[in-house]
């Protein structure tokens, strides 16, 4: 594995415990804001010392705690990125990435450093800005500069935190392919901190989903959005319907929440959390199982969808479900009361 | 007219301004990275020479530094150098009233400073020296510059604890403001007025400069804030 950490680290109220491994690939932290995701990070790269543990990067031991090894940020060979990228505003570009090679000023002539500044720049199409100051920088072009800055420092692991979220939205699809690009150029390991599920399945081979300092769930990303085993990883890889739930005698789901009765063939607990995605609820008419009758509480219209606020037919103080459709297929269903199919493959149970 | 007062004070000030340059970045720098406690303890310390009457720090530079007390028994005794009563004993009591002035402008430069740069750097390799002094520097230069011309401004006006500390020798400790005072007792108006002109024009032009960098520092700031948001 070419990086593996294990590390504690108490802050104030706030206790961060996060061990994970990634081989040469795309390993996405995904979490709310304030979750540990950054702080985890800043320790890899040596700006913050965990209380305890150890962290490996291509079989160099950059801190243990048992051995007394705390590597300083400056030999740890980390390229971190920030999200505002951190590029230093009194340097132009040239310089800021000039700055990324003086770690071997001593150990390299300077024609073979400025060779390696050149070579970069042209890879990331900044030659041509080369004199300009990061403010007179779009953002994508930050974004190249940071990177390029970083990649001539001879990482051996990428950390990027919420490497777009400083970019307008329709920056980021562009940018997210550049990055996935230099990510599969570099063919390390490469940890990425991101809130977005939709970034980080695009973008990543592997998922751990962080909560409250901690890592509540990991794995292979297909199967952690298929299947993300807590509610937080839930919330998280996107299902916007959640309820408590309890067993009846009867076999059945009750989900409290909801005000609902359901069945279904997949293993319960005799209470838990169930969901279900706002496109995974579909037409009810004429099918058969968990098929409800619903009043219509809200039209939501979105650029390309509706979203339905729908509560039980009968009920007043229940949490209402948001159904996703295409536009079409509201206007061929829409009425004041819909029926509705919550078919037992699109339910997601769990035990906490 | 004797100039003397002018070029005595511009002395005392220029000097006291470049010891308090070094001294307050460096005090300012680790004051801001210290735990909140410490901080809070040591700023209202730091911070005292500010308010207290001139005439106490003074008071207290006398007790410590004149002939007879213990730092300037020793100076008299091992160097044969009086602390006291000379042109450069002013240089005292100047970097200690002005070392407030210098300290909480940089300190509050180095608080506006955005840290992700200095961690970039690290994780990039740079040493902490560099750092230091071509990004954080470059990045606070203009509150650092204003707290400098600030302090200078300061300096140049001090009176209560040069008077106190370096007496009144004409052509030998006198400088533009114990001039005044002793051409105000000694009813020489004409003369008294030359020196309120110099000092008013001198202190008008540092505080324009004054004002100048902190405009650049608050469009700055602007700037920044558009940039984030």
């Amino acid at each position: 594995m070419s990086v593996q950490v294990d590390i504690e680290k108490k802050l104030g109220s706030f206790h961060l415990r996060v061990k994970f491994e990634a081989g040469d690939e795309v390993l996405a932290l995904l979490g709310a804001s304030g979750c540990g995701k950054s702080m985890t990070l800043k320790c890899i790269a040596g700006i913050v010392k965990p209380d305890r543990g150890r962290i490996v990067v291509d079989d160099e031991v950059l801190f243990d705690s048992e051995k007394n090894i705390n590597l300083s940020p400056q030999v740890r060979h980390t390229g971190l990125m920030f999200q505002n990228y951190a590029l230093f505003p009194n340097m132009n570009v040239l310089e800021n990435i000039r700055a990324g090679t003086r770690r071997e000023r001593k150990t390299e002539s300077n024609a073979t450093r400025e060779a390696r500044v050149k070579k970069v720049m042209e890879t990331f199409g900044l030659l041509s800005l080369a004199r300009h100051l990061p403010s007179q920088l779009s953002g994508g072009q930050q974004q190249r500069t940071a990177l390029a800055r970083i990649l001539v420092s001879r990482p051996s692991i990428l950390l990027l935190d919420e490497p777009f979220s400083a970019l307008d939205s329709h920056l980021r699809f562009r940018l997210e392919q550049e990055v996935r690009e230099v990510m599969e150029e570099f063919g390390k390991s490469v940890i990425l901190v991101s809130h977005n599920r939709d970034e980080v399945y695009r973008l990543s081979d592997k998922i751990a989903v962080m909560d409250n300092g901690r890592i509540v769930t990991c794995g292979d990303k297909k199967d952690v959005f298929h299947n993300p085993r807590t509610r937080h990883a839930a919330i998280l890889t996107g299902y916007k319907n959640i309820s408590k739930y309890r067993m009846l005698p009867d076999g059945r789901i009750e989900a409290t929440d909801w005000g609902l009765t359901l069945e279904s063939s997949q293993k319960t607990s005799k209470e838990g959390y169930i969901g279900i995605r706002m496109h995974g609820i579909s037409d009810g008419e004429g099918q058969e199982g968990n098929v409800f009758l619903f009043n219509v509480l809200e039209e939501l219209e979105n650029p390309f969808s509706f979203t339905i606020m729908l509560q039980p037919d009968g009920k007043t103080d229940t949490r209402p479900l948001g159904w996703e459709l295409t536009k079409e297929e509201w206007h061929r269903l829409r009425a004041p009361k819909v029926k509705v199919l919550l078919s037992d493959e699109e339910l997601l149970i769990l035990d906490h | 007219m004797d100039l003397y007062p002018l070029w005595n004070s511009l002395r005392i000030a220029g000097i006291s301004t470049v010891i308090i340059f070094f001294i307050g970045i460096f005090s300012a720098y680790y004051i801001a990275k210290a735990p909140r406690f410490v901080k809070g303890v040591l700023d209202v310390i730091l911070t005292l020479p500010l308010v207290l009457p001139p005439t106490v720090v003074g008071y207290i530079l006398l007790r410590l530094l004149g002939p007879r007390r213990p730092i300037g028994a020793w100076f008299l005794e091992y160097f044969d150098i009086r602390l006291t009563m000379t042109w450069w004993s002013s240089i005292f009591a100047t970097t200690v009233v002005i070392f407030p002035l210098m300290y909480r402008t940089a300190r509050g430069a180095f608080e506006a400073f955005d840290e992700t740069l200095a961690y970039s750097g690290k994780s990039i390799g740079l040493s902490n020296t560099y750092i230091f002094w071509r990004i954080r520097m470059p990045y606070c230069r203009q509150g650092i510059l204003a707290g400098t011309v600030l302090a200078f401004a300061r300096a140049l006006g001090e009176y209560g604890a040069t008077s106190m500390i370096s007496g009144y020798t004409p052509g030998h400790t006198a400088t533009i403001s114990t001039t005044v005072y002793q051409l105000w007792r000694t009813n020489n108006d004409a003369l008294a007025t030359k020196w309120v002109l110099i000092n008013i024009a001198i202190s008008s032009v540092v505080l324009l400069a004054v004002n100048m960098l902190e405009r650049r520092t608050q469009e700055n700031v602007a700037a920044k804030t558009m940039k984030e948001a």
